[in-house]
């Protein structure tokens, strides 16, 4: 077994990581940005290294930077987790170029499927069901406008390089396409590099279910049933939960032999997860291949009682499968939360900050991957996911009171997050039900908020007075530290207290 | 100790004393209703009040220059005032009188500047685009008029709350 890995990535994925090091007795290494040295992950590990500034193309995606501190440090692997450079089959072949075990699929399998449109060719060959749209990145604007007449609006935009949203946008008009271009290749190259985009037909109100897949080196291939990852906001998944409250085993079945062959068409080693759109009639569509451990990751562990982190690491270290497909059995039901800074009373945007206060749940069925802590500030420069929260339980019914509990007990304080986003969905009848499709959040958002505000203003009231008395340390009028944005207030009487409170706190 | 306090707008008057020196539990008038009340401080920020056995956690966040109470998962703007000490209660106006300021939502990156100074710009039409956490931003109009002043330019470093643009 490896006696040093390291782990290319921050926040709660490396972390994760990390303890799986932890576990098997196999010592982790850090590497950090600028932004990034109180970071928990820094925290975690046994050894630490600077990579450079906060930007990423400046540290977590600066290969020579990365593969200079495994050599220095005698890492022997590394595991690159999610995002950042895990899905770059350049920098997989720099690390076997350099002796260094990846821990994921070779590069030729990560370029095949890394660029969407030539994964579709090779996928068609191997007979994976499609939706229909351009095969190969358009040359231009009129290349795509006329792919789109063809195939019939609305049209989606996706970024051949992409992952996680980035990139993506629905057309619903020729009118709408050139900026919806623009946009997407821009995005592409700011996020990916390349700003390859290419065309498929929009299946409305799909859902979204993947297969989890795992292949050993000697092409043992088992897939781990599914996740129902539909409920997204900016095509970004929000909550995941496994098994779908509509596959069942016969549909399971199929979907998992379609996912496994995808899987061996592509050579495919490692940990990976086969993406499918599934239309109203459950008839499903191959999206793409995640050449990577997934965030969502979790759910699949729980209902399958493997560690898919312990298992990478061990395939990488050239073990065969320890079961077959016949020993894969689902039990239970599991569902994840991810917790975003994020400002649900802004649009969602993201609110970096410090966190001044933190309390986390814990429990029967209740499991927390957290990149946060108390007193740390969340840097702006990367991806607002702070932690996920999974719940867990015999069926769907008691995971999802597990995690209203759970989400109760949660409080992050001094940043926005998303925490009552989920307690919103999870009360909701159409989620409890399982009637959903990817639209649904949106939907939801825009229906009006069940005001369900008890009237406790005079506890309060009542704690105000008492923090005073007992908790003056940091007073409830707070020093005079941000600026004031009067603009858009329109309670004045509001503001015309709190102008009181700061001058006299200024006094 | 006597406080005047709002909160989510709504004022209350609190008389609060401790029934014996170093007790945990406080006589107190809440708008002339008279309390007995158990609390105390489980750790920083975090309140144990119980009322006649019923039991509240109370948490104390502040975000910028605004201040909330959490009872349970519901949040409240809370101002907390000493009479004792009060000095004036003067009123802003917005001496931009008709302008509207485009304020940042969020910490970010300047990555596009969409008009110019002068342009006409109608409502929800684009301004800026600012670029957060990955995330693609465009920051829109709150109302018809003419873009009076950009304050940004592509490439600044934005903190929320910063004036990006001002329409009038």
């Amino acid at each position: 077994m490896f006696k040093k890995v390291l782990v290319a990535n921050r926040g709660e994925i490396a972390v994760r990581v990390i303890r799986a090091c932890r576990e098997m007795g196999i010592l982790s290494v850090a590497v950090y940005s600028d932004v990034d040295r109180a970071s928990l992950h820094v925290r975690k590990a046994d050894e630490a290294y600077h990579i450079g500034p906060a930007p990423a193309p400046e540290s977590y995606l600066n290969i020579s930077k990365i593969l200079d501190v495994a050599k220095h440090s005698n890492a022997e692997a590394i595991h690159p987790g999610y995002g950042f450079l895990s899905e770059n089959a350049k920098f997989a072949q720099a690390c076997a170029d350099a002796g260094i075990k990846f821990i994921g699929p070779s590069a030729a399998a990560m370029e095949m499927m890394g660029s969407k449109t030539r994964a579709r060719q090779e996928m068609e060959k191997a007979g994976v069901p499609f939706v229909p749209g351009s095969v190969r990145g358009m040359q231009s604007r009129v290349e795509a406008e006329r792919i789109a007449e063809e195939i019939g609006y609305p049209v989606m935009l996706k970024a051949a390089a992409g992952g996680g949203g980035k990139g993506m946008r629905l057309v619903n008009s020729k009118e709408e396409l050139r900026p919806a271009l623009d946009a997407a290749q821009s995005e592409a190259q700011r996020s990916f590099g390349d700003a390859e985009v290419y065309l498929e037909k929009a299946i409305v109100n799909p859902r979204h279910i993947e297969v989890q897949v795992l292949a050993d080196e000697y092409g043992n291939t088992v897939y781990l049933g599914e996740r129902e990852c539909s409920i997204q906001r900016r095509h970004q998944k929000v909550l995941e939960e496994s098994p779908s409250p509509i596959v069942g085993p016969e549909m399971r079945q199929k979907m998992g032999e379609v996912a496994v062959r995808v899987a061996k068409a592509a050579g495919y080693a490692n940990a990976g997860t086969v993406e499918f759109l599934v239309d109203a009639q459950k008839n499903f569509y191959f999206l793409e291949m995640n050449t990577r451990l997934q965030v969502e990751h979790p759910v699949t562990e729980l209902v399958t009682g493997w560690d898919l982190v312990h298992l990478q690491i061990r395939i990488a270290n050239g073990e065969r499968l320890p079961f077959t497909q016949q020993d894969v059995r689902l039990r239970g039901h599991a569902m994840e939360c991810r917790i975003y800074a994020e400002d649900p009373d802004n649009n969602y945007f993201p609110s970096p900050g410090k966190i001044t206060l933190l309390l986390a749940p814990s429990g029967p069925g209740i499991r927390r991957d957290s990149g946060m802590y108390e007193g740390w500030t969340v840097p702006v420069d990367y991806d607002p996911l702070l932690a996920k929260l999974i719940g867990y339980g015999e069926n769907r019914d008691q995971t999802i009171s597990r995690l209203v509990r759970a989400l109760n007990e949660y409080f992050v304080g001094g940043i926005k997050t998303n925490i009552s986003l989920f307690q919103r969905i999870l009360d909701d009848e159409e989620f409890r039900a399982g009637k959903f499709d990817t639209g649904y959040l949106d939907r939801l958002l825009r229906s009006e908020a069940k005001r369900t505000k008890n009237n406790q203003a005079d506890i309060a009231a009542l704690a105000a007075g008492l923090f005073a008395m007992l908790d003056a340390d940091s007073p409830l009028q707070g020093d005079e530290g941000g600026s004031v944005h009067a603009v858009s207030r329109t309670d004045s009487a509001f503001s015309g207290w709190k102008k009181t409170a700061r001058i006299e706190s200024l006094r | 100790m006597i406080y005047e306090i709002l909160i989510d707008g709504r004022k209350f008057h609190l008389d609060l004393r401790r029934e014996v020196k170093d007790s945990e539990r406080w006589r107190c008038q809440l708008n002339g209703h008279e309390l007995h009340v158990n609390g105390v401080l489980a750790r920083p920020n975090i309140l144990s009040i119980l009322i006649d056995g019923k039991a509240f956690e109370v948490k104390r966040e502040r975000i910028g220059s605004d201040l909330h109470l959490w009872v349970g998962s519901e949040r409240y703007a809370a101002v907390l005032r000493d009479p004792r000490s009060f000095r004036s209660r003067r009123q802003t106006t917005d001496s931009l009188g008709g302008a509207k300021s485009l304020l940042a939502p969020m910490p970010g990156k300047v990555v596009r500047v969409l008009l110019n100074e002068r342009d006409t710009v109608e409502s929800g039409q684009g301004i800026v685009v600012v670029e957060a956490m990955k995330m693609q931003n465009e920051i829109k109009s709150p109302k018809r008029g003419i873009v009076r002043k950009l304050a940004v330019t592509q490439g600044d470093a934005v903190n929320a709350g910063d004036v990006l643009a001002i329409v009038e």
